[in-house]
């Protein structure tokens, strides 16, 4: 049997950290990497006699995902306590959204590999405290509990089981990666946890209506993982039931060193987490003026920008979503092109030297060493005709590795600018033609090949430093002066 | 000093007639002789200290409204760098490393504590005997139960061991003790007093009041206490009314709402005493009015199942991880979780988080807790009906007097009872006071007035008026009747 008569059908849960400075409920800072528990106040240790607070940075965060997935607002929403016991989960509940989320019914777009676009359904997102951490191997024959994360903002994204492949579910996670970071309401660092996804996974037979039973894989921390992860769970899937055997509902860690999944818990087993609204927090009340002013002042997304780019800027598709794609890189972009309207020229830096030099470390372009400015400075330079592009891509790798911070000074520091003086070209090429005079004979019998030999010998006598494109027109100007 | 109340304490630092310092002493010396009553879980140390500082700063000049005063809290509000037991094994070492913005209020009106009252475990009692720390007794016959849960406030009070305490009202917890010791005590409307640093029993319930002699006193009190509190996101952006400057107001007709199903269950000389009391009000110009409250018997089996379901998740951060008490040596997590919370909590606390935990179940939850809250919605609606015929409403304060001390502890049902009377006010988050009205066999007998939201003014003027032509306020259980 081939994987062609199966059918995966898959659900995302993603969570992501909210970009907020202090957490969902109380004071403590949100800043990642604090010592354990330094970042954990009363109200996240869940002392007696403490209460929540929410923190309203998270709403406008919310809804600017809300509208731009195309979903509902709820103007009236509250939280629940989700009740289960663990180290990590101080009060012995979270708070999250449970019947009212605040976000319902939104979709997004993403693009196959074929060039065509799919619509994934969101069918809700909510807003949650996170739980802290529990460190198994910081003491022998003990479990540490680290409080930092406990109750940094969470704003939960559920898909609709629309997913189909591993690599849309890879397409999908991305897409909404793109648009928290784009809205700037998350960092997305995955490495630091801000945007983890869980999987739901089941599969059935081709043409089959009912859906067959599903896993849930948690701790995927990456986009290769998780295509990793749901491609090795269908597989897993697969053999089960070709083998005779049922699969059971049940969450499954993904293990990224084995490449596979493994039981955690049973549902069947697992605990009512007996939701009940929270009573120490009042109902959710939104202004639809609120919600319309946000609206009003939210980011301009990703295929926004690309049509901008293209229509405003006059660059090709390609090159407009080359730097659409990435909210930093477009930022970058903008900055260089509100110096400089030669838009082309700064796509062409980008994708060549830019992109080649970001390729080999771990920085992103926004802690690029060549800023705008000097980005600017050296393409201003080439386009003057002060430096050859030559020249330019050497004063860039000077510039990357942070030995001068003037490209200005560099040209004339290490004169590097190039002869352009059209007298002072004019005066050598008539030394050369005098000096050459068989060469000259040549031309005029047509043969412009000489022209190179006229070149080379100008461009040694002055280093290389001849401004070469206004050398070979004087040449060729003058040499047609001689017939 | 002894029998004077806390507006005439006030008086007596403030014109120099004695100190705070000599106050505090003497109150220290009634307390000890007073042991066998159990009224407090601790008593502060510094309170001498504090009291000398409060006697400097009159010296200075300074006028705040309780300078040197010493109160009593109940021990469910924490008190930085001082125990917080809440009544429980579970808490009885944990020292708190912030104020309740109660005790942060009262400090603030220059307010000294005296020490921590005794309380049933987590509030959840009727009798002050489920108190990990023994139970009090009730002055005026230490054979019966002072009431509870602030039974140790109460009890405190009516002994002349301070002058006014805290105390906190889940379905009855101020009104019921201060009716058993012959005090006055206010329950204010949810949301009036912030919630901050009261460990938690129901948070839709639970509410911070005064506990005093007089309502003067409980006025005095609550405008201290009151106020909106960013700490606590339910405590009510309400302006706080000077209470006692309104005490003393003409009330004109006043129209008092009785719902007569609550007068027929009364025995014959509670019944006599309820009389009595209209008949006193009647004489300041109330008139009566009679009210329908079609959905009042629920309100029992309501709150017993949204205060066990609440508690249930408030009482999940005592495993035994972070604080409090945690088991010996336990061989897993399992363990550690089971065996802390079997031996820290007490059987009624344990009761009631199971009640809760099987209320909020999936599957029953339609039954028992969306059916609790739907009742409490009609309770609620009965009474905004009422409050547009009338200004007030009165009730007795509890089914019968002080009971004997375990009389009731094996009943829980014939225990739940006692808040027969004071439960509708909780779910309903309307403020109540219960205040002395009388006596039945040598034991106190309190009257409760329900005022609508945020009007504690009203019932506070009414019970100071009615207070101002009868007597039963000041008797005192060392000279009894």
């Amino acid at each position: 049997m081939t994987d062609s008569q199966w059918e995966t059908v898959i659900g995302l849960e993603i969570h992501v950290q909210l970009s907020t400075k202090s957490k969902i409920f109380s004071d403590a800072s949100t800043v990642f990497g604090g010592e354990p528990n330094e970042q954990a106040n009363e109200i996240d240790l869940g002392l007696p006699g403490t209460l929540p607070v929410v923190n309203a940075e998270i709403f406008p965060k919310a809804i600017a995902f809300g509208l731009s997935v195309g979903a509902e607002i709820a103007t009236t929403s509250h939280f629940d306590r989700k009740n289960y016991f663990y180290p990590d989960l101080p009060k012995g509940y979270q708070i999250t959204q449970m019947d009212e989320p605040i976000v319902k019914n939104g979709c997004i777009d993403i693009e196959l590999n074929n060039g065509a676009t799919r619509t994934i359904r969101i069918n809700r997102a909510h807003l949650e405290e996170d739980a802290g951490k529990s460190l198994h191997d910081a003491f022998p024959n003990m479990t540490g509990v680290d409080l930092n994360r406990a109750g940094i903002p969470l704003l939960e994204i559920v898909s609709e089981p629309d997913i189909r492949t591993a690599d849309e579910a890879e397409k999908y996670a991305k897409s909404i990666h793109q648009l928290v970071t784009y809205l700037s309401i998350s960092d997305g660092n995955m490495a630091e946890g801000s945007f983890r996804c869980d999987a739901n996974v089941s599969v059935r037979r081709e043409g089959e209506k009912e859906l067959g039973t599903r896993t849930e894989i948690k701790n995927i921390n990456s986009f290769k993982f998780l295509k990793y992860a749901i491609n090795h769970e269908v597989k897993r899937q697969i053999n089960l039931i070709e083998s005779g055997q049922k699969v059971t509902q049940e969450t499954r860690l993904y293990d990224s060193t084995k490449n596979e999944t493994r039981p955690m818990r049973s549902k069947e087993t697992a605990t009512d987490y007996r939701y009940f609204p929270e009573p120490d927090l009042l109902p959710i009340s939104l202004d639809q003026n609120y919600i319309d002013q946000i609206k009003k002042t939210l980011p301009e997304l990703p295929l926004e920008k690309m049509n901008r780019y293209a229509k405003e800027h006059g660059l090709e598709e390609g090159d407009a979503k080359f730097l659409s794609n990435d909210l930093e890189l477009a930022q970058f972009y903008e900055s260089c092109y509100e110096l400089n309207r030669d838009s082309k020229q700064i796509v062409n830096w980008l994708k060549g030297e830019m992109f080649n030099r970001l390729s080999n470390v771990e920085i992103t372009i926004k802690d690029s060493p060549v800023s705008p400015n000097q980005l600017c400075d050296l393409i201003r330079r080439t386009s003057d005709g002060t430096i050859s592009i030559t020249t330019a891509k050497k004063i860039f790798g000077k510039l990357w590795e942070g030995k001068s911070f003037s490209v200005d000074k560099v040209i004339t520091d290490e004169d590097l600018a190039q002869l352009s003086d059209g007298r002072q070209l004019d005066d050598l090429i008539d030394e050369a033609f005098q000096n050459n005079p068989k060469q000259i004979e040549q031309i005029k019998k047509g043969k412009t090949k000489v022209l190179g030999y006229f070149i080379g010998l100008i461009m040694k006598q002055t280093s290389g430093k001849a401004n070469p494109k206004q050398l070979n027109d004087l040449i060729v100007k003058k040499i047609s002066s001689l017939k | 000093m002894l029998d004077e109340t806390l507006t005439e304490q006030i008086k007596g630092i403030r014109e120099k007639k004695y100190s705070s310092f000599e106050l505090t002493e003497f109150l220290l010396d009634r307390i000890k002789d007073k042991t066998e009553l159990n009224c407090f879980i601790s008593i502060n140390d510094n309170i001498l200290e504090e009291a000398k500082a409060a006697d400097k700063e009159l010296e200075r000049g300074s006028d705040k409204p309780l300078l040197g005063i010493p109160i009593a809290h109940k021990d469910i509000f924490c008190e930085r760098e001082t125990k917080t037991t809440a009544g429980s094994q579970m808490l009885e070492n944990f020292v708190a490393p912030y104020d309740a913005t109660v005790v942060s209020n009262l400090k603030r009106a220059g307010a000294i504590s005296l020490g921590k009252t005794n309380m049933d475990e987590f509030a959840m009692g009727s009798s002050n005997e489920t108190s990990f720390f023994g139970p009090v007794k009730n002055p005026w016959d230490e054979t019966r139960v002072p009431g509870g849960s602030s039974g140790g406030s109460a009890a405190a009070v009516s002994a002349r061991l301070c002058s006014a305490a805290t105390g906190t009202d889940t379905g009855g917890s101020i009104r019921q003790p201060a009716s058993f010791c012959g005090i006055t005590g206010l329950k204010p409307t949810y949301g009036r007093v912030s919630r901050w640093g009261m460990i938690a029993y129901a948070s839709s319930l639970d509410q911070a009041g005064p506990m005093a002699l007089t309502a003067e006193d409980c006025a005095i009190m609550l405008k201290e206490m009151s106020g909106h509190d960013k700490k606590d996101s339910t405590s009510a952006q309400v302006e706080v009314d000077d209470y006692r400057a309104l005490l003393s107001r003409p009330l004109g007709k006043l129209k008092i709402g009785i719902f007569e199903p609550l007068m027929k269950e009364l025995d014959s000389a509670t019944s006599l005493v309820m009389e009595k009391t209209i008949e006193e009000l009647e004489k300041i110009g109330m008139t009566f009015t009679e009210i329908d409250l079609p959905n009042f018997s629920y309100a029992i089996p309501a709150y017993y199942v949204i205060a066990p379901a609440e508690c249930s998740a408030n009482l999940s951060r005592y495993d035994g991880v972070r604080f409090g008490y945690r088991c010996d040596e336990p061989s897993d997590l399992k363990e550690l979780y089971q065996r802390s919370r079997t031996e820290g909590l007490g059987k009624e606390v344990k009761n009631r988080i199971m009640a809760g935990t099987f209320a909020l179940t999936s599957g029953y939850y339609d039954a028992f807790y969306k059916k609790a809250q739907q009742v409490r919605r009609l309770i609620k609606n009965d009474f905004v009906e009422a409050f547009k015929k009338v200004d007030v409403i009165i009730a007795p304060a509890t089914p019968s007097t002080a009971f004997r001390l375990g009389e009731k502890a094996g009943d829980p049902k014939e225990m739940y009872l006692q808040d027969v009377y004071t439960t509708s006010s909780n779910l309903a988050g309307l403020p109540a006071l219960s205040m002395p009205a009388g006596f039945v066999n040598n034991l106190p007998v309190g009257v409760q007035l329900i005022g609508n939201y945020f009007d504690e003014a009203q019932i506070l003027a009414i019970a100071h008026q009615f207070q101002s032509i009868t007597d039963w306020h000041l008797t005192s259980p060392d000279i009894p009747t």
